[in-house]
């Protein structure tokens, strides 16, 4: 059954409206990664994380409530409407990701973080003003509530006195480098990815990564920011060998993920197509983009293993 | 009988980056769609340049089963932004159908 578009875009941009977050978590998981590493808030450049990867466990839970109710995790409650989901945060209901589960995820931008030190790059954080992007509601043609939204981050980036941003993950990339731009007058932030900046800073890998992998390219880091050749480079340059599937680079194909709120088998399909593509040049793959990487995982069940950019390089550039 | 809306695609294209217009309907979008959606873009930017509102609103499922991935415009010999033109027509659906 399709999902009913209308009502599951109006939850979404509620949320983001009344909550800042298409899928609001608790301040606890959106900071955790930080722990530890010394971070200062704010200042002339931070690490961004628009809450990509700790939103993650809660897609995941979200998702097994789905299969419970054997459809889309939106489907349980857009026929209770939109008025209920003003007063009462639903999504949080639905999706009971275990403490393990949520802590898991905190790996990855800890991994980036980790590896920026190793390279000798100073950078900050914001803590609990490091918030949504925005991207869902931008492909979903929210824009009155992007608009809005997006005005919210730059205050916050301004007000910590940023002015470059390291991001991670190629949808919030794309947010703050391309979109909002277009969104907010003057905004003069410099945005890269830290694939990019870990490439302009070229560390030497402490450490030789062995063996071979698929290389799955986001369609967003690939054709709208064109962040193809950087995670080539860090990875060959640490000893990997990477395979390339039919689609790759520019012409890559997409894992299926963006239709994974409106038409979750719609959405399979694809990853599953593309996990064939994939497993036909390798059984291991890499991925940049926790969407990525959670729908083809899924796709794949036991049959091919994917892991993010950020293990490897984190090996790579172990003490 | 298909009733026309002159000003649809004044309506859906709320800036100047909405370029349907340009589209030569050569095929290669259709042809290159991972999705395999077959009235996008060509026949639905028709529409929408036709002033065919009844024909657009039809495919709203054809217009939301977009990934957005751009494999279409990378490809495009026109330069149509495929991908942003698409989230134009959500964003009408957003506003005229759906009242967000
Ligand atoms: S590839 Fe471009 S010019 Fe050709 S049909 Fe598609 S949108 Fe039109
Ligand atoms: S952007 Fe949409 S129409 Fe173009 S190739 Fe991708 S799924 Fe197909």
């Amino acid at each position: 059954m399709a999902l009913p578009t209308g009502a599951t875009i109006g939850i979404l941009a509620d949320n983001l409206r009344l909550r800042r977050s298409v899928l609001p978590i608790p301040t606890e998981d959106a900071v955790r990664w930080t722990r530890g590493l010394g971070l200062p808030r704010g200042g002339r450049r931070v690490l961004y994380t628009g809450l990509m990867y700790q939103l993650i466990p809660y897609i995941e839970g979200l998702v097994t409530a789905q299969e419970q109710l054997g459809d889309s995790w939106l489907a349980g409650f857009t026929g209770v409407g939109r008025q209920v989901n003003k007063l009462l945060n639903i999504s949080r209901f639905m999706a009971h990701p275990s403490r393990e589960q949520r802590e898991a995820w905190d790996r990855i931008p800890r991994n980036v973080a980790l590896v920026l030190q190793r390279a000798g790059v100073e950078f900050g954080a914001l803590y609990e003003e490091d918030l949504y992007s925005g991207a869902l509601a931008y492909d979903l043609g929210a824009d009155e509530e992007l608009r809005e939204h997006a005005q919210i981050v730059y205050a916050a980036l301004r007000r910590n006195g940023v002015q470059e941003v390291i991001t991670i993950d190629p949808h919030t990339t794309n947010m703050l480098r391309s979109v909002y731009p277009t969104l907010i007058d003057g905004y003069d932030l410099r945005v890269q990815s830290y694939l990019e900046v870990l490439t302009e800073v070229a560390p030497i890998p402490t450490h030789r990564l062995e063996g071979e992998a698929a290389i799955h390219d986001s369609c967003v880091f690939a054709r709208y920011e064109g962040v193809v050749q950087a995670p080539r480079d860090l990875l060959e340059g640490a000893g990997l060998t990477l395979r390339e599937p039919e689609h790759s680079g520019t012409q890559t194909w997409c894992c299926g993920g963006p239709l994974e709120s409106l038409f979750p088998k719609k959405a399979a399909a694809q990853a599953a197509r593309r996990v064939e593509e994939l497993r036909a040049v390798s059984g291991r793959g890499v991925t940049m983009c926790p969407l990525c990487y959670v729908n083809l995982q899924k796709a794949a069940k036991d049959r091919m293993r994917f892991e993010d950019i950020s293990d490897f390089l984190r090996q790579a550039y172990e003490a | 009988m298909t009733v026309l809306q002159p000003h649809l695609a004044a309506e859906v294209g709320v800036d100047e980056s909405f370029n349907a217009e340009a589209c030569m309907n050569c095929g290669i979008c259709s042809a290159i769609c991972p999705m395999d959606i077959p009235h996008l873009p060509r026949e639905l930017f028709r529409y929408v340049e036709l002033g065919m509102r009844d024909e657009v609103l039809a495919h709203q499922e054809t217009v939301f089963s977009c990934l957005l991935c751009k494999l279409c415009d990378v490809n495009c010999p026109a330069g149509v932004h495929i991908a942003d033109n698409v989230r134009s027509l959500r964003h009408y659906f957003n506003r005229s159908v759906f009242r967000i």
